[in-house]
């Protein structure tokens, strides 16, 4: 248990490797099926911007040698994995010269930060109410109370989260509508910035939250009814313990390790849904970003945010794969599953 | 004895406990399929009795409320368009009848296309084995890993313009990996099990195995994985909707909320124009959960005695 068998790590590592790696692939080989050249792009914008553009051809050839586009396909597609391995996206077409990874820089820690904090309180309340469904000790309003918000689990956030920014910032105004801080309050380590930002966070979080939490509910219910008939459970029972006590410590206790891998299974849903909601609340994160560069036909950007919320999602199945047995030593590493 | 006839009340217990017995008459499974077909009821006989032509811009008078509200510009609702208009003038009824069934068929197409996909490898995988089976199971790892909306916003935003097929069949390239690995873990295990070393020993044939002794056992499985695909399909195609992707120039309910939302109709107070398109959308994922709830019921008989 105290260390990983190595073929185990390296099963997961590759398994890892291949997914970047496909996911690189398409997003460079989707692009070169298309009949839209971004040089041209690029151009169209500099001719709407000026008004008309001198010299077009050797612009059009120097933006063509910029974005690599004159070498072979074979050198082109190799430079683009090294660059890519590299975190490097080149430039953003739209803010030009901007690099496309200090653009993610700037969006990466709003979106990390709105996911760990909405999955962490998920986690918490769609595990303890799936587990008072099942307890038989619960009060009958929960038994009924919790069902019913369960509908709400198919609905995806951006849904809840129209809702909520109609309800709580449009006509109650408790809540602002957009943004992630407050225009008036300068970016730092200060309490006003930090009451801004939680003021501007708590809508998209609680729209992630509302309809995330019944997923945990759901899993959580199906584990608690196996770990109900167990004979351990049975024993407790029989030994007297607190009723409370029995639910904690002997039936979520054993149930809740099961629900961790489930994440590995959600987290793509999970990181795509959230991009819509930083979209609708034009939350300064990924999803803004990638938005915004929809918009403006900004191929790097959107590649480049592509590719990084791919690899997010592979890093976090990768590491709960990793960390899963130790946290259940139930569980061996297998190398065949 | 058993011959007596039974009386009115006896047939009456009977047929009850018949009923209750067999798990696909649940209510759960009843109310989704109900929500679902009222929705498409609403595209199929919404195209007889109201005018699709009214999805057009300009059909009516822009921003109008349903009967019985008022707009900012202090404008009241008439039945001239019952659940009022939005930026344009599209009619918001006609703007549903089409734009619904849009999305069901999106998600119903490429949970089709990925489900045969996904029984034809997960059977192979599981019946061939060796490199064929570690190829088709690493792939389907992988492919499991990675989210659909993002490669699809990469391809749409390169090509443009796409149909409400070619979007089905986008999806459908991200939703054969769980039923292919579904399939694969039962037939695994299912290969060990009596019957089916039973009929391999009566000389049945590979097909006959896979089509008449294990797909019948599979099938609450594969519905309930078929549904899961139609919720995954739809929440892909309205996000690239909303993210402005997605077919351009037919109505759907994702892009009729983006515009909503570029127009800024939250804060204008235009919630009929954003809201109905959300509330249909909601239902149609809350009939397919219910369903899938119901489905659970059928293959989990553990289930079935918990009331949720």
């Amino acid at each position: 248990m105290s260390t990983i068998p190595r073929a185990y790590l390296l099963n997961r590592l590759l398994t890892l490797f291949l997914t970047v790696f496909i996911a690189a692939t398409l997003i460079w080989i989707i692009p070169r099926l298309s009949p839209v050249d971004p040089a041209e792009i690029m151009l169209g914008r500099m001719a709407a911007g000026a008004g008309a553009v001198a010299d077009s051809e050797a612009i059009l050839a120097q933006l063509r040698q910029n974005f690599g586009l004159d070498d072979p396909l074979f050198v082109q597609y190799l430079k683009y994995l090294w660059n890519t391995v590299t975190f490097n996206f080149g430039l953003s077409t739209a803010t030009f010269p901007t690099p496309v990874s200090a653009l993610i820089a700037q969006a990466l820690p709003w979106t990390l930060g709105l996911m760990i904090l909405s999955l962490i309180i998920t986690f918490f309340i769609g595990n303890l109410l799936g587990a008072l469904m099942v307890w038989e000790k619960s009060p009958k309003l929960v038994r009924v109370a919790i069902p019913a918000a369960m509908v709400f689990t198919s609905i995806p956030p951006i849904l809840s989260g129209l809702l909520l920014m109609w309800i709580f910032a449009a006509k109650l105004r408790w809540f602002p509508l957009t943004g992630a801080y407050g225009l008036t309050v300068e970016p730092g380590w200060s309490w006003d910035f930090a009451v801004s930002v939680m003021h501007h966070g708590f809508l998209p979080a609680l729209s992630i939250v509302i309809v995330t939490f019944g997923f945990w509910a759901l899993g959580m219910r199906g584990l608690m009814i196996t770990v109900q008939g167990e004979d351990y459970v049975t024993l407790a029972k029989a030994k007297g313990l607190r009723p409370r006590y029995i639910l904690y410590k002997y039936m979520i206790r054993n149930a809740i390790l099961p629900q961790i891998t489930a994440f590995a299974l959600k987290v793509g849903l999970l990181i795509a849904g959230q991009v819509l909601v930083e979209r609708i609340f034009a939350y300064n994160g990924m999803g803004k970003l990638l938005y915004d560069a929809i918009l403006d036909q900004d191929f790097p950007v959107i590649q480049g945010v592509s590719f990084v919320i791919i690899l997010m999602t592979a890093l976090s199945v990768f590491i709960v794969d990793l960390i899963y047995p130790f946290i259940d030593p139930r569980i061996r590493h297998e190398v065949t599953s | 004895m058993s011959d007596m006839p039974l009386t009115r009340a006896e047939r009456k217990r009977q047929r009850r406990i018949r009923r209750f017995d067999n798990p696909w008459l649940n209510p759960k499974l009843f109310w989704g399929a109900g929500l679902l077909l009222a929705i498409i009821a609403v595209g199929i006989l919404g195209r007889l009795f109201w005018d699709p032509e009214l999805v057009f811009v300009g059909s009516g008078i822009p921003k109008m409320p349903p009967p019985g509200f008022e707009n900012l510009r202090g404008q009241s609702g008439t039945f001239a368009n019952p659940l009022g208009t939005e930026g344009s003038g599209r009619d918001m009824l006609a703007l549903i009848i089409i734009g619904a069934p849009n999305s069901l068929y999106v998600g119903l197409m490429a949970s089709l296309i990925g489900m045969s996909v996904g029984i034809f490898l997960g059977f192979t995988s599981g019946f061939v084995g060796g490199r064929t089976d570690d190829v088709i199971r690493v792939l389907s790892d992988v492919m499991i890993t990675i989210p659909p909306l993002l490669i699809l916003v990469v391809f749409q935003s390169a090509f443009g313009d796409v149909t409400l097929t070619m979007m089905a069949l986008l999806i459908a390239g991200f939703v054969w990996q769980s039923p292919t690995r579904l399939i694969r873990a039962q037939v695994l295990s299912m290969k060990q099990s009596g019957y089916v070393q039973m009929a391999r020993l009566s000389g049945a044939s590979t097909w006959h195995i896979m089509f008449k002794e294990m797909l019948p056992n599979l099938v609450p499985y594969l519905f309930g994985s078929f549904i899961a695909n139609v919720t995954t399909s739809i929440v892909t195609a309205v996000g690239l909707e909303v993210l402005g992707l997605g077919p351009q120039r037919i109505p759907t309910l994702g892009r009729t909320i983006y515009e909503a939302i570029n127009a800024g109709a939250l804060i204008q107070n235009l919630w009929w124009w954003w809201g109905i398109p959300t509330l249909l959308l909601a239902v149609m994922f809350i009939g397919l959960l219910l369903i899938n709830l119901g489905l659970d019921e059928v293959s989990n008989p553990r289930l079935r005695k918990l009331k949720l």
